[in-house]
C-alpha cells in the first residue's frame, strides 16, 4: 500500500492533477484500454479497494440502506438544499462553476457535483482524481468521468480532498443544571462544519434513575430539529439495573446505538462500582456494543476536593490539584483489566495526561482492544492555565480529566496518535458561558465541566501532527474521520472517499494559516481555549450531504437537514479480534476423581475468612448445607485446637 | 561499598587465619596492638549505626524501656527466664567432642563451669556477612546480644566456642509474612506458633512476624491480646505481630491509636479483596491511609481486586468448574497487577509508604517496578512459593496437591514468573521475602472440595524460605550474599523499624545468628520437615544453601539438623512508629508538596441561575460529594425557588443564552477590572 502511495505523492502535490498527469505512468496505460468508451464502474478499480465486498453493511444504493432502520428521518433529508445560493464565486484557488448544459434548472434539486483535479486522500492511500457526486452520494471516482451536462464543478486545483471529519465526542445543547451549554446543535454543527467536520456523535446523558430511552429520544428530537450535518449518538449508562439492560438491548437492536459510556468517576451520581462496570461491560460483549469509560477514579477525588476545599483552595487550580493525572491512569488501568475479562472492546474518552496515555500503548501493546481519544484541548494546549490570575479564564479550561499541568503532554499525546496507540480524535465539545462557569466561582468543584473544540480539532491536529511530520495525509485522515467510522461501525459510507459513501468531502487547504480567536469562531462560546493560536491548515471547501456548505469562508446551512446515522453492533474494527479470543478462551475444568479423603469440619457462621467469597457464589449447593448440619454434630468447631477429621464417605 | 565487599570475597575459600595478613586495612589496624579498647577495633568495618538508628540503645533493656513499658514490664524477667529455663547448650555440650567438618562447637575449659549459665558464645573464624558489606571476623554473644565483632577479640575465658571455618555468619532471616493462627471457617491452620517458629528456626529464620486477624466486627484490641497470648506460650523465637484492619470505622481508629502508641504495632493490613468480608473501598482506603500516615504505620495492602474477583468466581461456578483450578482462573493476574496499581496510586495520592504482601505474579511485580523508578514509596514482598513455584500444579490430577498450592493472590500459572521475580529481587525493585506461611492440612483443604471458593488459602514456606533464596538467585549468580541478607532479613527489618536490631551483625544487635552453609543440599520433602502439614507444596525440589547452626537470643537451637527449640522462649519484639527506610522521603515530601490556591481577585461577572436540587447536573456532580456543597449561598436558594416558578427550564435555554452573551463578553473581561 505504501507503495501504491508512493508513486501518487511523488511530488505533484502543487501541480493542477491535468499537468501532473503525464508524468504518472500508472494512470495513462488504462486509458488506452477502454478510452472513453469504458464503464466508469469498472475505471476505478485499481485505484479504491473494493470495500463492498469486505462491508458488513454493504448495499449497492443508498436507499436500502437506510431504509432499513431510519425510516422516520430520511423523509425530509435530501430534498431541502435550496441553500447553496452562490452562484458565480470566483474564488483565487476553487473554481466552482456550472457546465452550461441543458440540464441547468434542476441543478438545486438534483445535486450533482464534481470535484476535479484533486488528490483523494484516504487512510491508506493518495491519489489523483475526480469524484462526481449525485444525490449526496459518490457516484464515480476517477479520471475523465463520465458525468451529466450542468453538473456543478468544483476545481481543487490538486489540493488534498479528504473524507470530511467525524467528532466522535460532542455535547452539543447538554442540559446542565436547569441551563444548557451555549452551542445547540444548530450552533455546533455550524461550527463542525466550518472546521471541516461532516459528522458529530453526540453524547445522550440520561440522569440516574431516568429512562434511557426517554433521554434518546428527547436527544433525537433536539438534534433532528436543528443539526446542519449528520449525526449519530452514544448513550450514556448513568446507573445500571435490569431495566436499564432492557433498554440498552433495544437501543442496540433497534435504534442505532452501538456505544455506550459509563463513568468511574462523579462519586454517588455517575459512578460505578467495579462489580457493575463487569456486568455492563459483560453485557455489551454480549451485544456488540463499544463500551466508552470516562476514566477517574472517583472516590479518590471525592477525597480530594474534599482535602483541597479544607485547604481554603476554591479556585481553578483546585480542578486540577484534586485530579491528578494518575487518578486518571489508575482508572484507565482499572477499566482495561475488567474489559479484558469480559472480552469487551474498550473506548477511552478524553485521553488528557502522558500517564493514561501509555497505559493504553502499553495495553495496545499486550494485546488489549482498547481504542484511546485524546481530545482537541489535550492535544493543543496544557493544564497551566488552570493558575491563570484571570478567572474566567481559568474556569473556561475546567474540564474533566482536567489538562495536564505538565507542557510536554500535548507534544508526547500527538506523537501517540501518529504512532497509532491512540486511535480517534473527538473534541469533547461542551461549552458553557462565563456565566454559567461562575456558578462555581466559590467553589471550584461546581464549575461546569467543558470547554470548545469541534471547530478547531482538524485543523489543530494538522498543525501539531502532519506540520510538525509526526504524521502523514493518511494517517491524518484516519485519526480525524476513518478511524472513528471504523469503530462505530459506519465505515466506508463514512470516513473514505469511494464510490457509494456519503457525500462528505473537505477540501483541504494545507498551507492556509488562522488565528484562532473567540471573535471569528461560530461556536456562542465567549471564551476559546486556544485563543491567540496560529493553526496551519484549513478546509477550504466543505462539502456535506453532497451539497457546497464552506466555501471561501461563506457558510451556506440550514439547521435540520442532519439526519441520525443509525450505527449497528459488532462493528468488526473492534469485534473481529473479540470474537475470535471467545472462541479461544472457553474454559475447562480438570475431571479428577472425587476426592475421598478425610474433611475437616467447618462452620459456616459468620467466621468466613479468606475464602467467604463463597458467600456471593450463587452456587451454593443445598447439598452441602446438609453436609454442614449433618457434621456439626461431630465436635465444637468453636474449640480452635486440632482440627477434627472424619472421614466423608462419597456416596 | 561494593569495593570493600570485593575486596573481601576474594578471598572467599581461605580460612580467616590464612586470610588474614592479605587485607591491609586490617593489618594496620592490628599494629596498634591488642590493647586497644574492643569496641572501637570494628568502628571501620561496621558502619556506625547507633547514630542513625531510630530505636537504638546500648543494651537491650533501655530500649525496650522506652515506649513500649506496658509490655516490656515482663521482658526482662521474660529474658532471665528464658535463660534459666535454657537446656540446649548443655544438650550441645555433649556433643562437644563431635568432630563435624564445618561447625565446631567447643567449650575452652576454664573457671567457668556453669557453660550455659551466662550464655557467653564466641563465633571463630566466619565470614560475616552483612547487607553492605562481608568481612572476616569473630563474633562475641553475650546475654543474647551481639557484645563485639572483630578480630582478636578480648574475651573472658569458659566461652563456648563456635568455629565457623570460613562460613558465612549472616544475621538471622526475618519472616515477615506469616499466619500462623489464622482462623478459616472455625479452623485453625495445622501449623500454630509452636510448630511455625520450630520450622522456622530449622530454615534459618529467627524472627517472624504474624498477622492478627481479626473478624469483621472483632475488636483489634482482642484479636492482637488473643495473638498475643498464645505466641507468648508457644513461639520459639522472637516475633512481631501486624494487625489487619478488616473495617473502618471510628473505633477501629481509636484501637490503632491504641495499638501503635502503647503495644509496639506499627505495621497494618488492608485488603482490596474479599469481597463483603474484609475489602474496603477506595474511599475507605484513603481514609484508612491518610489516617496511618499520622500514626507513622506501614500499610500492607493485600491487592486483589475483590468486585471483580466476585464476578469471576461466579461466572467460573456457573461453568461448571469446581476444582482448584477454579481458584487461579478467577483471580487472573491482571486482577492483581490493578489492585497494586490502585493500591499505589492511592498511596501517591495520600503520601503514605505502602507495603505491597504477595506479590505473586510478573505483571504485579512490573507495576511496583515501575511505580519505585516514578519514586512511590512502596515496597514489594514476594514469598517462597511465588519465587520457587508456578501455578501448573493447579490443574493436577491430585486433588490435595492441587488444593495443596491454593493462596491469594494464586500462583501464576505462567512458569517463568519464578525467575522474573528472583530477577526483580536481586536488582532491587522487590525488597522483601516472605513466606506466606499459612499451613492447612488436606483434610482442612478438602473443606472446598466441592467448591473452590471454600478451599483454605495459604501454603508452607518459612522452613524453605531462605534456602529457595539462596538457591534460585544466590547459586543462580542472581544476586550476591550481601543482597541475599538484605532480602533475608535486614530490608524487612528496616522497613518494620526492628533495624539495626535485628537484621544485622554489629554489637548490640540481637544474638540472632545463622551459620549458613552454600554447599549443603537436600530434597525437600513433607516427611523430613519441621511443620506439621502433611503436604508440602516443593516436595521433591532440591533445594542448595541452607543453615548450618542457628542462634537464637544467642542460644544454639539449630545445629546440623537437630532442632533444640524451646517452646515460649520467643518473646515479643514491639516496633516504634515512623520507620525511618519508609517515612523518611515521607516527610519531606510533605513539607515539599504543601498546595497553595491562587490569589486572584474575586470574580464579580454574572453568575448563572442554577437549580440546586440537581434535577440536570452533569459531568460534574462531583460536587454533591464536596463538603462544602452542604453550604450553599442561602442567597442562590431564594433564586432557585422564584426560578422554579417561572416556567419549564426546558423551553428557556435560548432566550438566557443570549443574555449571558451580552452580559460577559469574551474572555470574562469584566474579571480582569476587578484584579485592578
Amino acid at each position: 500500500m505504501a507503495e501504491r502511495r508512493g508513486n501518487w505523492d511523488k511530488a505533484e502535490d502543487d501541480l493542477p492533477v491535468y499537468l501532473a498527469r503525464p508524468g504518472t505512468a500508472d494512470q495513462v496505460p488504462r486509458q488506452k484500454y477502454g478510452g472513453l468508451f469504458c464503464s466508469v464502474e469498472g475505471a476505478f478499480e485499481s485505484k479504491t479497494i473494493d470495500f463492498d465486498a469486505l462491508s458488513v453493511g454493504q448495499r449497492g444504493s443508498r436507499t436500502p440502506r437506510t431504509a432499513g432502520r431510519e425510516t422516520g428521518q430520511e423523509a425530509q433529508s435530501p430534498v431541502s438544499d435550496n441553500k447553496i445560493s452562490p452562484e458565480g464565486n470566483v474564488s483565487p484557488r476553487v473554481g466552482i462553476r456550472t457546465s452550461g448544459g441543458k440540464e441547468v434548472l434542476p441543478r438545486d434539486r438534483s445535486d450533482r457535483l464534481l470535484v476535479k483535479g484533486g488528490r483523494i486522500v484516504n487512510d491508506d492511500q493518495s491519489f489523483h482524481g475526480d469524484i462526481y457526486m449525485e444525490d449526496g452520494i459518490i457516484k464515480q471516482i476517477g479520471d475523465n468521468l463520465i458525468v451529466p451536462g450542468g453538473v456543478k464543478t468544483v476545481e481543487a486545483n490538486g489540493k488534498m480532498v479528504i473524507p470530511g471529519g467525524i467528532d466522535i465526542h460532542t455535547h452539543f445543547q447538554m442540559p446542565y443544571r436547569g441551563t444548557t451549554t451555549v452551542d445547540d446543535f444548530a450552533q455546533g454543527s455550524k461550527a463542525a462544519l466550518a472546521g471541516g467536520t461532516t459528522m458529530i456523535v453526540d453524547h445522550v446523558i440520561p440522569d440516574p434513575g431516568c429512562s434511557l430511552m426517554e433521554a434518546y429520544d428527547q436527544w433525537r428530537q433536539w438534534a433532528d430539529e436543528k443539526t446542519c450535518c449528520d449525526y449519530s449518538l452514544h448513550v450514556d449508562i448513568t446507573h445500571w439495573n435490569d431495566s436499564v439492560k432492557q433498554e440498552v438491548d433495544t437501543l442496540i437492536k433497534e435504534k442505532g446505538v452501538n456505544s455506550f459510556q459509563v463513568y468511574m468517576a462523579y462519586k454517588d451520581y455517575y459512578q460505578m462500582s467495579n462489580s457493575e462496570l463487569y456486568d455492563v461491560f459483560t453485557f455489551l460483549a454480549e451485544r456488540g456494543g463499544i463500551a466508552e469509560v470516562h476514566a477517574e477514579n472517583g472516590e479518590i477525588i471525592a477525597e480530594e476536593q474534599a482535602r483541597m476545599l479544607q485547604m481554603g483552595i476554591t479556585g481553578p487550580e483546585g480542578h486540577v490539584l484534586s485530579r491528578p493525572e494518575e487518578l486518571e491512569a489508575e482508572a484507565v488501568f482499572r477499566a482495561i483489566t475488567i474489559a479484558s475479562q469480559t472480552n469487551c472492546p474498550l473506548y477511552v474518552t478524553r485521553v488528557m495526561s502522558k500517564s493514561a496515555a501509555d497505559i493504553i500503548s502499553q495495553a495496545r501493546k499486550k494485546g488489549n482492544v482498547v481504542f484511546g481519544e485524546p481530545i482537541t484541548a489535550s492535544l493543543g494546549t496544557d493544564g497551566t492555565h488552570y493558575w491563570s490570575k484571570n478567572w474566567a479564564k481559568a474556569a473556561s479550561f475546567v474540564t474533566s480529566p482536567p489538562l495536564s499541568p505538565d507542557p510536554t503532554t500535548p507534544d508526547y499525546l500527538n506523537t501517540l496518535l501518529s504512532s497509532g496507540d491512540l486511535s480517534v480524535t473527538g473534541s469533547a465539545h461542551c461549552t458553557f458561558s462565563v456565566a454559567q462557569k461562575a456558578i462555581g466561582k466559590d467553589d471550584f468543584t461546581q464549575i461546569p465541566e467543558g470547554l470548545n473544540g469541534v471547530e478547531e480539532r482538524m485543523s489543530l491536529v494538522w498543525d501539531k501532527a502532519v506540520t510538525s511530520g509526526k504524521m502523514d495525509e493518511n494517517m491524518f485522515v484516519a485519526v480525524t474521520s476513518t478511524n472513528a467510522a471504523k469503530i462505530l461501525n459506519l465505515y466506508p459510507r463514512k470516513g473514505r472517499i469511494a464510490v457509494g459513501s456519503d457525500a462528505d468531502l473537505v477540501i483541504w487547504d494545507t498551507d492556509c494559516i488562522r488565528t484562532i480567536t473567540a471573535k471569528t469562531h461560530n461556536s456562542a462560546a465567549e471564551y476559546n481555549v486556544f485563543e491567540g493560536m496560529e493553526l496551519r491548515g484549513a478546509p477550504q471547501v466543505v462539502i456535506c450531504q453532497g451539497k457546497i456548505v464552506l466555501e471561501d469562508g461563506n457558510m451556506h446551512i440550514i439547521a435540520g437537514v442532519g439526519r441520525f446515522i443509525p450505527c449497528s453492533p459488532f462493528p468488526d474494527f473492534a469485534y473481529k479480534r473479540i470474537k475470535a479470543r471467545k472462541q479461544l478462551a472457553v474454559l475447562r475444568a480438570v475431571p479428577r476423581g472425587m476426592y475421598d479423603g478425610p474433611v475437616s469440619e467447618f462452620s459456616m457462621s459468620r467466621g468466613g475468612t479468606p475464602s467467604a467469597s463463597a458467600r456471593t457464589s450463587p452456587t451454593k449447593q443445598p447439598v452441602r448445607n446438609l453436609h454442614q448440619s449433618g457434621f456439626s454434630l461431630a465436635g465444637n468447631p468453636a474449640l480452635c485446637g486440632e482440627p477434627i477429621i472424619f472421614v466423608y464417605e462419597t456416596s | 561499598m561494593s569495593d570493600c565487599r570485593r575486596q573481601w570475597n576474594r578471598e572467599d575459600e581461605l580460612p580467616v587465619y590464612l586470610a588474614g595478613p592479605i587485607p591491609t586495612g586490617q593489618n594496620l589496624r592490628k599494629t596498634y596492638g591488642m590493647f586497644s579498647s574492643v569496641e572501637g577495633a570494628f568502628e571501620s568495618k561496621t558502619i556506625d549505626f547507633d547514630q542513625y538508628a531510630v530505636g537504638r540503645r546500648g543494651s537491650r533493656t533501655p530500649r525496650s524501656g522506652s515506649r513500649e513499658r506496658v509490655l516490656d514490664a515482663g521482658d526482662p524477667v521474660g529474658k532471665t527466664s528464658s535463660e534459666g529455663r535454657e537446656g540446649s547448650p548443655t544438650d550441645s555440650h555433649g556433643e562437644t567432642d563431635d568432630v563435624r567438618p564445618g561447625v565446631v562447637v567447643t567449650q575452652s575449659s576454664a573457671k567457668e563451669s556453669p557453660d550455659g549459665e551466662s550464655g557467653r558464645l564466641l563465633i571463630k573464624g566466619g565470614r560475616v556477612v552483612n547487607d553492605d558489606q562481608s568481612l572476616y571476623a569473630d563474633v562475641y554473644i553475650e546475654d543474647g546480644l551481639i557484645k563485639q565483632v572483630g578480630e582478636n577479640l578480648s574475651v573472658p575465658g569458659g566461652v563456648k566456642v563456635i568455629e565457623a571455618n570460613g562460613r558465612m555468619v549472616i544475621p538471622g532471616g526475618v519472616d515477615v509474612n506469616t499466619c500462623l493462627m489464622k482462623p478459616h471457617l472455625g479452623a485453625q491452620p495445622a501449623d500454630g506458633f509452636l510448630q511455625g517458629t520450630r520450622a522456622a528456626l530449622a530454615g534459618g529464620t529467627t524472627m517472624i512476624i504474624d498477622h492478627v486477624s481479626p473478624e469483621p466486627g472483632q475488636s483489634l484490641l482482642e484479636a492482637f491480646e488473643c495473638w498475643q497470648e498464645a505466641a507468648d506460650k508457644k513461639a520459639c523465637c522472637d516475633y512481631s505481630l501486624h494487625v489487619d484492619i478488616p473495617q473502618w470505622n471510628e473505633t477501629v481508629k481509636d484501637e490503632l491509636e491504641l495499638l501503635v502508641q502503647d503495644k509496639g504495632i506499627n505495621s497494618f493490613q488492608v485488603y482490596m479483596a474479599y469481597k463483603d468480608v474484609y475489602q474496603l473501598s477506595d474511599s475507605e482506603l484513603y481514609e484508612a491511609l491518610s489516617f496511618l500516615k499520622q500514626l507513622g504505620a506501614v500499610v500492607l495492602v493485600h491487592a486483589e481486586n475483590g468486585d471483580l474477583v466476585a464476578q469471576e468466581q461466579r461466572k467460573i461456578l456457573r461453568m461448571g468448574i469446581t476444582g482448584p483450578e477454579g481458584h487461579p482462573l478467577s483471580r487472573p493476574e491482571e486482577l492483581e497487577a490493578e489492585a497494586v496499581f490502585r493500591a499505589i496510586t492511592l498511596g501517591n495520592r495520600v503520601n503514605c509508604p505502602m507495603y505491597i504482601t504477595k506479590v505473586m505474579s510478573k505483571s504485579a511485580a512490573d507495576t511496583i517496578a515501575q511505580a519505585r523508578r516514578k519514586g512511590s514509596v512502596v515496597f514489594g514482598e514476594a514469598i517462597t512459593a511465588s519465587l520457587v513455584t508456578d501455578g501448573s500444579h493447579y490443574w493436577s490430577k491430585n486433588w490435595a496437591k492441587a488444593a495443596a498450592h491454593v493462596t491469594s493472590p494464586p500462583l501464576s500459572p505462567d512458569p517463568t514468573t519464578p525467575d522474573h521475580l528472583n530477577t526483580l529481587l536481586a536488582c532491587g525493585d522487590l525488597q522483601v521475602v516472605g513466606s506466606a506461611h499459612c499451613a492447612y492440612s488436606p483434610s482442612q483443604k478438602a473443606i472446598g472440595r466441592e467448591d473452590f471458593t471454600l478451599i483454605p488459602e495459604g501454603t508452607n514456606g518459612v522452613e524453605e524460605r531462605m534456602g529457595f533464596v539462596w538457591d534460585r538467585a544466590v547459586a543462580m549468580g542472581k544476586m550476591d550474599e550481601n543482597q541475599f541478607v538484605a532480602v533475608t532479613s535486614t530490608n524487612a527489618a528496616k522497613i518494620f523499624n526492628l533495624y539495626p536490631r535485628k537484621g544485622r551483625i554489629a554489637p548490640g544487635s540481637d544474638a540472632d545468628v545463622v551459620i549458613w552453609d552454600p554447599d549443603s543440599s537436600k530434597t525437600i520433602t513433607a516427611k523430613l520437615q519441621q511443620s506439621t502439614s502433611e503436604y508440602n507444596i516443593f516436595e521433591g525440589l532440591e533445594c542448595r544453601g541452607g543453615p548450618a547452626l542457628v542462634l537464637s537470643q544467642g542460644r544454639v537451637v539449630y545445629e546440623e539438623g537437630e532442632l533444640q527449640a524451646q517452646q515460649g522462649a520467643g518473646q515479643f519484639i514491639p516496633r516504634k512508629h515512623f520507620p525511618d527506610y519508609a517515612y523518611q522521603r515521607v516527610k519531606s515530601r510533605n513539607q515539599a508538596q504543601s498546595k497553595q490556591g491562587v490569589t486572584r481577585g474575586l470574580y464579580d461577572g454574572p453568575v448563572c441561575d442554577v437549580v440546586p436540587t440537581p434535577k440536570y447536573i452533569t459531568p460534574s456532580p462531583s460536587a454533591r460529594t464536596s463538603p462544602t456543597s452542604h453550604q450553599p449561598q442561602p442567597i442562590r436558594n431564594l433564586h432557585q425557588s422564584s426560578f422554579s416558578l417561572s416556567g419549564a427550564q426546558s423551553d428557556d435555554y435560548i432566550p438566557r443564552r443570549s443574555g449571558h452573551r451580552v452580559v460577559a463578553p469574551p474572555g470574562g473581561r469584566s474579571n480582569i477590572t476587578s484584579l485592578g
